[in-house]
């Protein structure tokens, strides 16, 4: 029962937390930052899932979340008119063929009797073939299709579905990607996957940096459709217009917190869903296996569990979690911007959420999620005040004095390493500690 | 003469650059090599050591030109290096007080050192920021230009030029230097076997009296100079941007698994493996066809295998084909459980 009231009381501080810059910052900010929480929670659930429950290191969150976002683009943009004639068929038959030429390699690489420098050849010449075969094909419509209005397109476009579709299909395309990372890499050691996964999403978003083709690039695209109504078509509503008069604050403001309410509200009954998805997992016999593979490979192997099989699928289901929040995270922002998917926000940010909150209990990744996005926000305004509090004594025309405060926005970075470092040292189970079954 | 001129672009674009970046890769991946043999983690915090010790060379840099010490047409930044050295130095000795050693005495598992390293990256980016702000420094005085591309035309009388800038020749020299003394050190002096072996086997090595405290204390200094020269050279020959630290780490570590981690000489093959790479699949081979074949057979666009954008992109492709194919790397690294 212990437990309980001290999960109770962690989550109620947090509302009062966020509550407090409700009131005295405001509220259109402090439900900016609750939906932002709850994207970070959901992303950490992912993470909690293979790092707490089966021990797998994942440092590719920043590429899984852009692979939702990219999702977004695919199913809710209005399809760019014309990109058929300019030969978009092309580029898929290219891609075909590229994969076709790895698959083969592989099929060689596992099938054939060649020696082992023979397979290497073959697989080398196979792949650069594919490749080139690949660019031979693809490079002429790529450029066609770029040169497409390129101002507003010059990029395949989408199918013009709601975007709300749009969430699903990127945890499928996040678990794609994974299935096949994982094939690949989960016989890694533990740094080595760290580095691997690290390397690969760094890959991804090299990708979606510069195929204009198929993202705009760091050309953004910008306008995405929204599952919530626009405040501007809000602003005309007459029970909208009753709010104002009964709170008393501006009509722009209102709307724009109804709109973030109704965000908050989707995302708020996802995250449930998927956390009770969770629950139910972890306290089934596949989580007891999970723990069991997680504590000691060897014995539970010896138990007759396939380690492989098993870490593998749980490197794609908390990816697909990832995926999923990737593309919450993009519809909320409205648009979609390559160069904003930073390793040190995307991926350390949210491995600190899962330390602190305490690996392993996914309410333990909830709070984390929403503590540590918090202050990440908030430390901003925090730094800067203890910077000015410690300087009151100096001059305001002292060099020192006003470089510190140039910079006191860069506190958070140690803030954040500092919180980890202590946690870790202090209390490495976490705030809410795995429960003991 | 039109195989001449061919050589010198390939020189020129190719062989200079990729051994400039190539040198300052060895360095940084010496350092977290060195910290994976005889620490036994992955030290994601490399990069911010290199950005520290930079930062450390830019501060005294501005204090030497403050006060008019000048060495003719030498970069300040390379007199200073010495006194940088230091800081870097007292600050991973502070670093691994405060925080590695904790971890070491309780025999943690690597990863969770792992994670712990990134608690000091997070750390020491944030300070770094706070003391010198995000922006873009370039602190690099002095003669800028070994050999200029005009000098280098009128010298031979050839069309294509050759440009070889001082940040580069220095960073060649002084990584030869500092290599030579680091192998001299670890191969004959009787510091660096007992490091050897306290790396190769830690309970024989405390069997035959080595002190443990003191190879760490070596260690650290050890990697906090590599890391500061690489980060100084780094920042010489490109700019300083504290960001750019952070997206250096993976390169770095690229060039230490694909070399083998745990092993010097392999780090070193696998700075320039990684830097060669990045710039022959980033190259545009038109010109030099244009040289070696006839007009008439030379193809349309710029023959480039992956446009530069992917530069830093082809470092992660290696890195994870070699995980993939040989996780130990070109000679075999050290595995550590």
């Amino acid at each position: 029962m212990q437990d309980k009231q001290h999960i109770i009381l962690l989550f109620l501080s947090m509302f009062i937390l966020i509550a407090f810059v409700g009131f005295f910052q405001s509220w259109n900010l402090a439900l900016t930052i609750f939906n932002l929480c709850i994207i970070s929670s959901i992303m950490s659930l992912g993470i909690n899932l293979q790092w707490g429950n089966a021990g797998i290191v994942n440092f590719g969150v920043m590429g899984f979340a852009a692979l939702g976002g990219l999702a977004n683009i695919i199913v809710s943009m209005p399809p760019t008119a014309k990109v058929w004639d300019a030969g978009a068929i092309y580029i898929l038959i290219g891609i075909i063929i590229f994969i076709l030429s790895i698959i083969f390699s592989i099929l060689v690489w596992l099938k054939s009797r060649l020696s082992k420098k023979k397979k290497y050849i073959i697989n080398f010449l196979l792949i650069i073939l594919g490749y080139f075969l690949m660019r031979y094909i693809i490079d002429s419509p790529i450029k066609a299709i770029e040169a497409i209005e390129p101002a507003k397109t010059g990029y395949l476009g989408g199918l013009d579905l709601p975007v709300i579709i749009s969430w699903p299909i990127g945890g499928l395309l996040a678990a794609l990607i994974a299935y096949v990372i994982g094939k690949i890499s989960l016989g890694l050691r533990s740094d080595y996957l760290a580095i691997a996964t690290l390397g690969i999403s760094e890959i991804i978003i090299y990708i979606l940096k510069n195929e204009d083709w198929l993202s705009r690039g760091v050309k953004n695209v910008n306008g995405l459709p929204r599952p919530v109504p626009y405040e501007i078509d809000l602003q005309s509503d007459p029970w909208v217009l009753e709010l104002t008069k009964f709170f008393n604050i501006p009509v722009s403001e209102i709307s724009s917190i109804i709109v973030k309410l109704s965000y908050s509200c989707i995302f708020l009954l996802i995250l449930l869903v998927i956390l009770l998805l969770l629950e139910i997992a972890q306290k089934s016999p596949w989580g007891r296996m999970m723990r069991a593979i997680r504590d000691n490979e060897v014995s539970a192997n010896a138990m007759g569990k396939d380690i492989k099989t098993r870490h593998l699928q749980v490197f794609v289901i908390g990816s697909a979690i990832i995926g999923i929040a990737g593309a919450m995270l993009t519809t909320l922002d409205g648009q979609f911007t390559p160069v904003t998917y930073q390793p040190l926000r995307f991926t350390f940010l949210i491995w600190i959420m899962v330390i602190i909150g305490g690996s392993g209990n996914n309410f333990g990744s909830i709070i984390g999620g929403f503590l540590i996005w918090f202050f990440w926000v908030q430390s901003e305004p925090l730094g800067l005040w203890f910077i000015s509090q410690i300087t009151t004594y100096i001059s305001d025309t002292n060099i020192i004095k006003s470089h510190l405060l140039e910079n006191a926005a860069h506190i958070r970075l140690m803030f954040m390493g500092m919180i980890l470092l202590i946690t870790l040292r202090f209390a490495p189970k976490g705030l809410i500690p795995e429960v003991k079954r | 003469m039109e195989f001449l001129n061919s050589f010198i672009l390939i020189t020129n674009y190719i062989i200079v650059p990729g051994l400039t970046y190539g040198s300052q890769l060895a360095l940084g991946a010496l350092g977290i090599t060195i910290v994976y043999t005889v620490l036994r983690f992955s030290n994601f915090a490399h990069g911010e050591f290199m950005s520290f010790g930079t930062m450390s060379t830019i501060l005294l840099t501005w204090v030497f030109i403050d006060s008019n010490i000048k060495f003719g047409t030498f970069p300040t930044a390379i007199i200073v290096l010495p006194f940088s050295i230091i800081f870097t130095i007292i600050y991973c000795l502070l670093v691994d007080k405060f925080v590695f050693k904790f971890y070491r005495q309780q025999k943690s598992k690597s990863v969770i050192a792992l994670i712990v390293s990134i608690g000091v990256m997070f750390f020491t980016g944030g300070l770094i920021r706070f003391i010198i702000g995000p922006g873009d420094k370039n602190f690099m005085d002095g003669e800028r230009f070994i050999l200029k591309a005009k000098d280098f035309k009128m010298l031979t009388g050839l069309d294509e030029g050759l440009t070889i800038k001082s940040t580069q020749g220095v960073t060649i020299i002084l990584t030869i230097l500092l290599v030579i003394l680091l192998f001299w050190f670890l191969n004959k002096t009787k510091t660096g076997k007992s490091m050897r072996a306290y790396s190769d086997n830690q309970e024989l090595a405390l069997l035959s009296g080595i002190n443990p405290e003191r190879i760490v204390l070596i260690t650290w200094i050890i990697t906090g100079t590599l890391a500061c020269v690489a980060g100084t050279l780094y920042g010489l020959d490109k700019s300083y941007k504290p960001f750019t630290y952070l997206h250096l780490v993976l390169p770095i570590f690229a060039a230490a698994i694909v070399g083998g981690v745990g092993n010097p000489i392999g780090a070193i093959i696998g700075g320039f493996v990684i830097s060669f790479s990045e710039l022959l699949i980033t190259f545009a081979y038109k010109k030099f066809f244009f040289y070696i074949i006839p007009d008439n057979f030379l193809p349309d666009g710029l023959l480039q295998i992956l446009s530069t954008d992917y530069k830093i992109a082809v470092s992660f492709i290696i890195l994870v084909l070699v995980l993939l194919i040989k996780p130990t790397g070109i000679y075999k690294g050290k595995i550590i459980e």
